[in-house]
């Protein structure tokens, strides 16, 4: 195919007139939403499968023998079954539905250092997000399991050979993010796969960032865990998913204990259920489960390729127009295709939180602060970060407003 | 649900707060120290160190040095400036009032607060509270650790 028009055209302010929240003002001025890593806002067709859902389908799942229940139980695994063929995985047993990413990240740092002796090592790195951190510290301080971090290189990339450097016949787990939520640096995760598993580790990866943005596909990845949110994709708070191997999962030990998760119960002993049940212990959330592949159909219908185009070039204008602003540093790499579609950025007179709350007062929503990234946030050497993430619905306007509102900041503090 | 009011960004950063945000009061070095107390807020990363000289339940002077935002840096500069001529108690008396202005109390005129009143907009913006409380915060885990015969102190506002 030599000719562009090929390729599906995104049109942004189209798509925003499927989001009713956009029509909304903030402080009589227009809503541009630039939080979108923090989560995403909801097309109509998702808000319509909730109000569905509870309004035609409601009921517990796997349990009753009645039409209710069938249906809500065959509403909550199509959504299994949709997640299942999004990201390509093997087989719908290996996708636990969940409440989040850190759920997911949780479920496989308490199970499987069960599996681990003391003195293994787990490998992460210095760009993760607080939620591929902390299960990991708490896993490595109950087990005697030894931690290491993979340092980023001043273009805000994972050092690829420190990384070669710190991997041994130590380590068990790597656990690496495909996407920073602060840097927007993409890992190349097939390249850390095909060492990691060289030196018999499995690899987890936090997708939270990732799964949002392109197409995934579990087995290209190559890695042994996949975790992110529905949230974060278009679709409702509340739930996740953890994607694994169908046999690792079938080795590992459950965390939760309780209904749904067993096969037999006697007063002394129990049986598990088989997989993903084992892991999804007590009521899912059913009705946020079932309108989830309402948001995946609207991914499907814009499709990855227009939405990846559409993206970078609003990244890369994002960038270019930040960085001609002058006094501002851009955090992370500067090539348009090796980042993801947000931009975190530090100004050198005014504090990301009087920067965000002026930039509030213009109706542009950006976060301020750590980004649950602590360590990268030493290691970058700010305390805070302003971070405009975009989504579907943003278009050039929206990154106009921002650095006008910039510039009002600049203006109002008396420093334009 | 309604919106909360639209209140006008100069109520949250009226001139007086802008202009101790731009020239901080109180960062000299004192002549002695009693009691020093760091106090941090982990979510921006803002940072405080009250330093006191004290006679006699009596702060002679204070240094205030702070790294965070204009409505931090403001709050410690005009906390600096109030402190000095106080007593312990008072002190500790007019960082509990100022908690309580933050959370819809009408503000102490009869408390010895200094500018602190060009503040209250803050209550208006309920994330930036805690970065007008930080300074207090620390001053009053100074005071804490004073009577408990320490010098040093910490203070988180999570
Ligand atoms: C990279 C990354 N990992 C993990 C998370 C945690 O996601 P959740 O809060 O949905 O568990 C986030 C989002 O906050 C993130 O950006």
């Amino acid at each position: 195919m030599t000719s562009t028009t090929s390729v599906p055209v995104l049109r942004p302010q189209r798509v925003a007139e499927r989001f009713p929240i956009l029509q909304r003002t903030v402080r009589g001025r227009r809503l541009v939403y630039l939080d979108n890593a923090a989560t995403t806002q909801k097309p109509r067709e998702v808000l319509e499968a909730l109000q569905r859902f509870y309004s035609h389908t409601n009921a517990n799942v796997h349990r009753g023998a009645y039409t209710l229940s069938e249906e809500a139980t065959a509403a909550f695994e199509q959504c299994r079954e949709r997640v299942a063929q999004w990201v390509h995985a093997p087989d719908p047993r290996g996708v636990v539905i969940l409440r989040n990413t850190t759920e997911a990240i949780n479920l496989v740092a308490q199970s499987w250092s069960r599996r681990l002796a003391p003195g293994d090592e787990i490998l992460t790195t210095e760009m993760e997000h607080h939620s591929n951190l902390v299960p990991w510290l708490m896993a490595a301080k109950e087990r005697g399991l030894v931690l290491r971090h993979v340092p980023i290189t001043e273009e805000g990339e994972l050092d690829l050979a420190a990384f070669r450097r710190l991997l041994s016949r130590r380590t068990r787990v790597v656990a690496v993010t495909g996407m920073s939520n602060v840097l927007g640096t993409i890992v190349p995760v097939p390249e850390l796969v095909e060492e990691a598993h060289k030196v018999g580790a499995i690899v987890v990866v936090d997708g939270a960032q990732l799964v949002p943005h392109q197409a995934v596909h579990f087995g290209q990845l190559g890695c042994d865990f996949l975790a992110f949110s529905a949230h974060k994709m278009y679709g409702p708070t509340g739930v996740g998913f953890l994607v694994g191997k169908p046999e690792l999962l079938e080795a590992m030990e459950p965390v939760l204990g309780g209904g749904e998760m067993i096969r037999e119960v006697f007063l002394d002993r129990a049986t598990w259920n088989d997989i993903p049940h084992k892991f999804e212990a007590g009521t899912p959330n059913i009705a946020d489960a079932a309108a989830f592949p309402a948001a995946l159909g609207f991914l499907e219908e814009l499709t990855f390729e227009a939405i990846q185009a559409h993206e970078q070039d609003l990244t890369a204008y994002a960038w270019e127009r930040l960085a001609g602003l002058g006094g501002l540093t851009l955090h992370g790499p500067k090539n348009p295709s090796r980042r993801g579609a947000l931009i975190s950025f530090v100004d050198e007179h005014i504090h990301p939180h009087d920067l965000a709350t002026v930039l509030d007062t213009h109706g542009v929503a950006v976060r301020a602060g750590h980004h649950c990234a602590q360590p990268l946030m030493r290691r970058l050497g700010v305390v805070a970060s302003v971070r405009a993430s975009f989504a579907v619905y943003n278009s050039r306007e929206d990154v106009d407003a921002l650095v006008f509102a910039i510039l009002a900041a600049r203006r109002f503090f008396g420093l334009a | 649900m309604g919106s909360p009011p639209e209140v006008p960004l100069d109520e949250l950063y009226r001139e007086v707060v802008l202009d101790h945000y731009r020239h901080p009061r109180g960062r000299e070095p004192l002549a002695r120290v009693d009691v020093t107390a760091q106090g941090f807020n982990p979510l921006c990363g803002d940072q405080v160190e009250v330093a006191l000289q004290v006679g006699e339940e009596l702060i002679q002077q204070a240094q205030v040095l702070s790294r965070g935002c204009a409505i931090c840096t403001a709050s410690a500069s005009m906390m600096a400036e109030a402190l000095p001529g106080q007593t312990l108690a008072q002190a500790e008396q007019g960082a509990e009032a100022f908690r309580q202005v933050m959370h819809g109390k009408p503000f102490p005129q009869e408390l010895p607060l200094g500018d602190l009143e060009a503040l209250e907009g803050v209550k208006h913006f309920p994330v930036r509270v805690k970065c007008a409380l930080l300074p207090w915060m620390t001053l009053k885990e100074a005071i804490a650790a004073l009577r408990r015969g320490e010098r040093r102190a910490k203070a988180t506002t999570e």
